[in-house]
């Protein structure tokens, strides 16, 4: 740590700011890139049609003053917490007694898959909402992503995160706050809310990542209830580990490292590779023009570039690298369970859609519980307004004058 | 394939890769995006920087691609069509009489390169301490999809196949009786050759225990039980880039492509001890045996130049595909004469009672102390001496 801790906590403001000898090298790169042959089966991978179509939008037709834009567009800063520059978005509602939120990323994710519900969130009456529903929103990149620093040591795992946003909002003076998080942010998520800190009132889940003792109880929990239901998603939540982008992250993050930091389309490809649903609304995107909801060319794209522009495709795999010493460990020492209140929602293009039994097996104060009908594993980034309106209506009880008052 | 003649024609090949090649990779190489360092001082987390660095710079200033050329061009090549493929290989006949026909197959990461350094010792044994009567004629053909034979357009074609390719080209070439010999993706295509038994063929050697990969092996020993342990470690930390290939290898195949150093990171991060071999050679300046900083870029080389990452990638899916289809199913029995090494760097040491248990004709078995998982390419004289001891007893007059 710091030895002045006047500076090491100090809050400062940020831009981004590309220079434009590192866009036109990305754009000679693009041009200049090698194809490989045509796929022989569509399951062989992220299709040379789709990746073709998508370099040359990138090349030629895409924006990159975008990135800038969008995110200096909002209140930014960066503050050193545990050693590292964590970057944040943090946007404050006009409306008094807003509720404040902590929402956490995932891979292949960063802030930009946030950007668009932060207008319902801290803003609801300019989206169909009420003033009562608005948030207060802090959105912080992982470390080792976009504009957080990479950590130069090991230990990095979703539990030094979550003790990491706990101190950030402690430093952003809030007594009383709420966390989100899908994929990877479910991780950080899940682990804030067995550190319970002082100010946690509360989580919501759009992905099942609970430990992993639990999980794999609640998961075969379907022994007892052994509904085909409970059977076809325990069979898509096992397919998860069958995944080589999965593998090759947990074991070797640096082999695959050379590759996306030094090719874009071959960042473009591990990126886009991740789930069969994601995958196919993205390929329409680009192939037919037709995207399915905010996963637009430009904001895939703008998501793509921003790991390119800061060079952490390697530094952001290592995630999955410290996941997976994490997950050894916790199978030997159980961490506390969670006794925080917890809401999930479960979108229909999600890798599975956990039962609300196994949900309510990991997590035992289930508040809310939802099934709804757009949307998949990138939920707030597809489906901003529906997403937001799931924030208002699981955090509710948990306001003040709420349940936990 | 309208006229049969043309199809069958064997016709002499020669490699001449042009200098633009050349300049456009040494260009990429200098022009490489590193990521940070590990933050680890081991292989835990993948190929390592220090390594990659150093072979980014050897790579470019000192590594001369026209000498392997050369060396290539040295020995007689040639193509022919077969099932629609035109397959490259090599083919060195012995001058000795009652030389034994032998087909040896590569792996992957490798090449026809892993293997010419034992064209001297199996063709001309005399020249390397042995006898005239342990002669090969030696053909070393490219797997579909690798180095300089066609990348298949058409689903289908994994090692079941191309083992039905081999038994076609022996024919042509005029062989009745011959043997065949395989590491890796090329143990995997001799065993299938050997469960196949096509006509002509007398014998099989193998330097990885293929029953291992599909099914579990008994473990009553102790050396059963160290070989169960290392297959086990290596699936639990080293198996990623066999998932993503056998799953994903379009997706991987694009940076293989575009990207000098993910190839030759990609290719590095094989196996535990043939990692630590190479990355010495590099950054220590110590290589061993013959796994040279050179010979290692050699096949680096031959990988992005041919731009055969992604179709080399493919035989791992196509490996998937049929595991996957045959699943449950025993395979045909293999009752052939059987010969197998144990290389002590191999990913797992095969005890003599799997080899045993698997293979119910087992005329050699040996276990030797030098070598890895490359055995041919790291110690290509012992590697021959083991395969003139192992086919002896399939020689003319002694069986």
């Amino acid at each position: 740590m710091s030895t002045t801790v006047e500076t090491a906590t100090e809050v400062r403001p940020f831009q981004v700011e590309f220079r434009k000898e590192q866009i036109d090298d990305l754009r000679r790169r693009i041009a200049a890139t090698r194809w490989t042959s045509n796929e022989l089966d569509e399951s062989q991978g992220v299709q040379l049609a789709m990746l073709q179509a998508l370099a040359r939008y990138w090349a030629n037709d895409y924006d990159f003053g975008r990135v800038e834009e969008r995110l200096n567009a909002l209140p930014q800063f960066t503050t050193e917490i545990d050693g590292l520059e964590i970057h944040f978005i943090h946007v404050k509602s006009d409306h008094e007694n807003a509720l404040p939120l902590i929402i956490t990323h995932g891979w292949p994710g960063s802030v930009i898959e946030m950007l668009e519900v932060i207008g319902p969130l801290t803003d609801p009456t300019a989206h169909r909402g009420d003033a009562a529903d608005a948030f207060d929103v802090v959105i912080p990149s992982l470390p080792g992503y976009g504009f957080s620093a990479e950590p130069t040591e090991v230990g990095w795992d979703p539990a030094r995160t979550a003790e990491a946003w706990a101190e950030l909002m402690d430093r952003l003076g809030y007594t009383r706050y709420v966390a989100q998080g899908g994929d990877q942010g479910a991780g950080v998520t899940d682990a804030m809310a067995r550190q319970a800190p002082d100010g946690l009132l509360g989580v919501h889940f759009n992905f099942l990542d609970a430990a992993p003792r639990e999980l794999l109880m609640a998961a075969l929990n379907f022994r007892l209830a052994f509904s085909d239901e409970d059977r076809a998603q325990f069979g898509k939540f096992t397919g998860i580990f069958m995944r080589g982008y999965l593998t090759e992250m947990g074991e070797h993050p640096q082999t695959i490292g050379y590759s996306i930091v030094d090719s874009p389309v071959g960042l473009a490809a591990w990126m886009l590779d991740h789930d069969a649903d994601s995958y196919e609304k993205i390929s329409r995107a680009f192939l037919d023009g037709t995207p399915s909801g905010g996963l637009t060319r430009d904001h895939v794209l703008d998501n793509i570039t921003l790991y390119w522009l800061t060079g952490t495709g390697t530094s952001a795999a290592r995630l999955y690298w410290e996941n997976s010493r994490a997950v050894t460990a916790a199978l030997k020492h159980a961490p506390p369970h969670v006794s925080l209140p917890v809401a999930f929602t479960v979108f229909p293009g999600e890798i599975f859609q956990a039962p609300r039994h196994w949900v309510k097996k990991a997590y035992h104060d289930l508040i809310y519980f939802n099934e709804v009908d757009k949307g998949g594993h990138f939920a707030a980034w597809e489906e901003p307004e529906l997403f937001a309106s799931e924030m208002r209506a699981a955090f509710k009880p948990l306001r003040d004058g709420g349940r936990s008052s | 394939m309208s006229t049969v003649e043309t199809a069958t024609e064997i016709r002499p090949f020669h490699i001449e890769i042009p200098e633009e090649q050349m300049d456009d990779l040494r260009r990429r190489i200098a022009a490489t995006r590193l990521p940070t360092k590990e933050l680890v001082e081991d292989r835990s987390q993948g190929v390592q920087l220090a390594t990659i660095r150093e072979l980014a710079r050897y790579w470019a200033t000192d590594y001369d691609w026209r000498k392997v050329e050369a060396k290539l061009n040295a020995l007689p090549q040639f193509t022919t069509e077969i099932d629609g493929v035109e397959i490259h290989f090599i083919h060195v006949r012995s001058t000795y009489e009652n030389a034994l026909p032998l087909i040896m197959t590569h792996g992957w990461p490798g090449s026809v390169i892993e293997l010419l350094e034992t064209v001297g010792p199996l063709t001309d044994p005399t020249a390397h301490g042995g006898e005239a009567e342990d002669a090969f004629d030696l053909v070393l053909p490219s797997v579909p999809g690798y180095g300089f034979s066609a990348e298949p357009t058409e689903l289908g074609w994994w090692a079941g196949r191309v083992a039905q390719a081999w038994p076609e080209l022996m024919r042509r070439l005029g062989y009745t009786r011959y043997v065949a010999q395989g590491g890796d993706v090329g143990a995997a295509i001799t065993d299938a050759m050997g469960r196949l038994a096509p006509e002509g063929l007398i014998g099989v050697h193998t330097n990885l225990f293929v029953p291992a990969l599909g099914g579990t092996m008994p473990t009553d020993t102790e050396q059963e039980r160290a070989a169960a342990e290392q297959i086990a470690v290596f699936r639990a930390t080293g198996f990623g880039y066999f998932l993503e290939m056998a799953t994903r290898p379009q997706t991987i195949g694009y940076a293989l492509l575009d990207s000098p150093l993910a190839l030759a990171a990609w290719m590095l991060d094989h196996d535990t001890d043939s990692y630590y071999k190479i990355s010495r050679a590099f950054v220590d300046g110590q290589p061993s045996g013959n796994l040279t900083r050179d010979h290692i870029l050699d096949n680096v080389t031959l990988y992005w130049l041919t731009g055969t990452g992604a179709s080399a990638a493919r035989s791992y899916w196509e490996s998937g595909q049929a595991t996957a289809k045959s699943a449950g199913q025993a395979p045909p029995p293999m009752n052939l004469p059987f010969g197998f090494t144990t290389f002590p760097g191999e990913i797992w040491k095969t005890p003599r009672s799997w080899v045993e248990k698997a293979y119910p004709n087992v005329i050699y078995f040996n276990e030797v102390d030098e070598g890895g998982h490359f055995a041919a390419w790291e110690e290509p004289e012992l590697f021959s001496a083991e395969i003139q001891a192992a086919f002896k007893s399939l020689r003319n007059g002694s069986s």
